[in-house]
């Protein structure tokens, strides 16, 4: 693969750094890219596994079914290529699977069955941090030190899209709650100002109403709050007729 | 990433060593005070202040650099209009290098409170990630001009780590709560026009939202604070169903 052309290649960086698009989605990105460094190879395919918050692995792309089989199979078996560059944090490349029945005993005769003579794997990677890791399974190819350090460069840039991806989805999800809490509140002084309104006392004494009232019907205060705002009339107790 | 992270990394030591003042609330909101006293020394300015929204529409001052430029910053929400309310809307910094520039039409309640009191630059940055918009950092300068290439990316990067400390207290917040210190800064300061725009819903028989209008309108046809307003209006001093207002 070593005649990959500049060209192609700054399309291919551009591809998967392009996490920013408005219906982003994770499995569709990464099915991307094992589809795009599969396509650098001509004869291999590509599995991709991600770690979750607790670092379990779990399988999340492949390039086709066969890439996918090789995922699964070291995800049940305990061993294989991608375990070690996500243990260890580095690439693992030019295994002949052949002869690697010691290093691998569950997944090199398996992946041999199934027509594969190569393994390689490279960590998904950010600074310390390992989220993932990528397998490429050929024939006999062997990667030169500048062919693993494409294949690694690409998996490094689609990291950064998708932790960026996760910061983002982590802020919506934050800013909906402060949002929402901050409402709720709001939403509380404006029911304490409708109930006193309508009931001729004052915030305070309208605020021990609408909690009296929460309590002895087991609702909710903010519950309570939001029907006053929306439908005084279904409470007659508090001021609705 | 690499540049770009040591730029986060001076300004959110600028923060840090902001030292803390008698008077700052705890948790997020006396964060964000130091982050607008240091963002205010950065980019030269006179005065900062970051104001947070909530889902309908209602805005609140979190902090300010200076106790002076906390009704600057309310303004904005009692007038409806201004900088911080754009960069919100519009998802992109304002920048507004010198008010008599054409200010004067766009905020016309606003921009001469901010001429009274000796402004004569604004600019205001979104604080949001992805499509989350938590609300705006107002930056005001008693000079004209436009900030520096530097300033600017300072004061996105300001912007930057303003998101990161609510988000952060947010993380860290009781479920169902606000970021501590939020909850008082943004609604308890300003509970009784909450509680005003509910009376005079029932007062009139109106929504809540008219009920902001009516309250907006009569504060600025009497030339006074909302807050005042809203206060008479709790205590039953004014009342918008005896045909006075």
């Amino acid at each position: 693969m070593t005649t990959v052309s500049a060209e192609r290649l700054a399309t291919l960086f551009v591809d998967v750094a392009d996490t920013l698009v408005d219906d982003f989605d994770v499995v569709e990105f990464l099915q991307m890219l094992t589809r795009r460094v599969a396509g650098l190879f001509g004869t291999g395919e590509v599995g991709l596994m991600l770690a979750d918050h607790r670092g379990r692995l779990a399988f999340m792309a492949a390039s086709d079914e066969s890439a996918r089989l090789m995922e699964l199979f070291q995800l049940q078996y305990g061993d294989g290529p991608c375990l070690d560059a996500f243990r260890t944090a580095r690439p693992v490349t030019n295994v002949n699977l052949a002869a690697a029945t010691a290093k691998w005993p569950e997944f090199a005769p398996r992946a041999a069955q199934a027509g594969f003579q190569s393994a390689h794997a490279f960590p998904l990677r950010l600074r310390k941090e390992v989220i993932g890791a990528m397998g490429v399974f050929g024939s006999a190819t062997e990667l030169d030190e500048a062919d693993a350090h494409i294949v690694q460069s690409l998996a490094d840039v689609a990291v950064i899209g998708l932790l960026q991806e996760r910061a983002i989805h982590r802020g919506e999800v934050l800013t909906g709650q402060l949002q929402g809490a901050l409402n709720s509140r709001i939403v509380i002084e404006q029911a304490k100002g409708i109930v006193a309104q309508a009931r001729g006392v004052s915030p305070d004494a309208a605020f021990s109403l609408i909690r009296d009232y929460a309590r002895r019907n087991n609702r909710r205060l903010s519950e309570v709050a939001d029907t006053i705002v929306t439908n005084l009339p279904s409470l007659p107790h508090l001021g609705g007729h | 990433m690499t540049v770009v992270d040591e730029f986060v990394v001076r300004v959110a030591r600028l923060v840090a060593d902001e030292p803390s003042r008698p008077g700052d609330h705890h948790g997020v909101a006396g964060k964000l005070r130091r982050l607008c006293t240091a963002a205010g020394r950065t980019l030269s300015a006179s005065g900062a202040g970051v104001s947070v929204l909530a889902t309908g529409g209602m805005r609140g001052v979190a902090a300010v650099s200076e106790p002076a430029y906390e009704p600057l910053e309310e303004l904005q929400f009692s007038l409806g209009e201004g900088p911080c309310l754009d960069a919100f809307t519009d998802r992109r910094p304002v920048l507004v290098p010198d008010l008599s520039d054409g200010a004067m039409s766009r905020w016309p309640g606003y921009a001469s409170a901010l001429h009274d009191k000796g402004v004569r630059a604004v600019f205001a940055f979104p604080l949001q990630i992805g499509a989350a918009r938590l609300g705006a950092l107002d930056v005001f300068r008693g000079e004209v001009g436009s900030l520096t290439p530097d300033e600017f990316r300072d004061a996105l990067t300001f912007a930057d780590i303003a998101v990161m400390t609510l988000l952060d207290g947010q993380a860290r917040a009781v479920p169902g709560a606000a970021a501590d210190g939020l909850d008082d800064e943004v609604v308890g300061q300003r509970a009784e026009l909450f509680q005003a725009q509910g009376m005079v819903a029932v007062q009139l028989g109106i929504s809540l939202a008219d009920a902001l209008a009516r309250l907006r309108a009569y504060a600025y046809a009497e030339d006074r604070a909302l807050g005042d307003v809203a206060r008479d209006v709790v205590a039953r001093r004014v009342s918008f169903d005896s045909g006075r207002p």
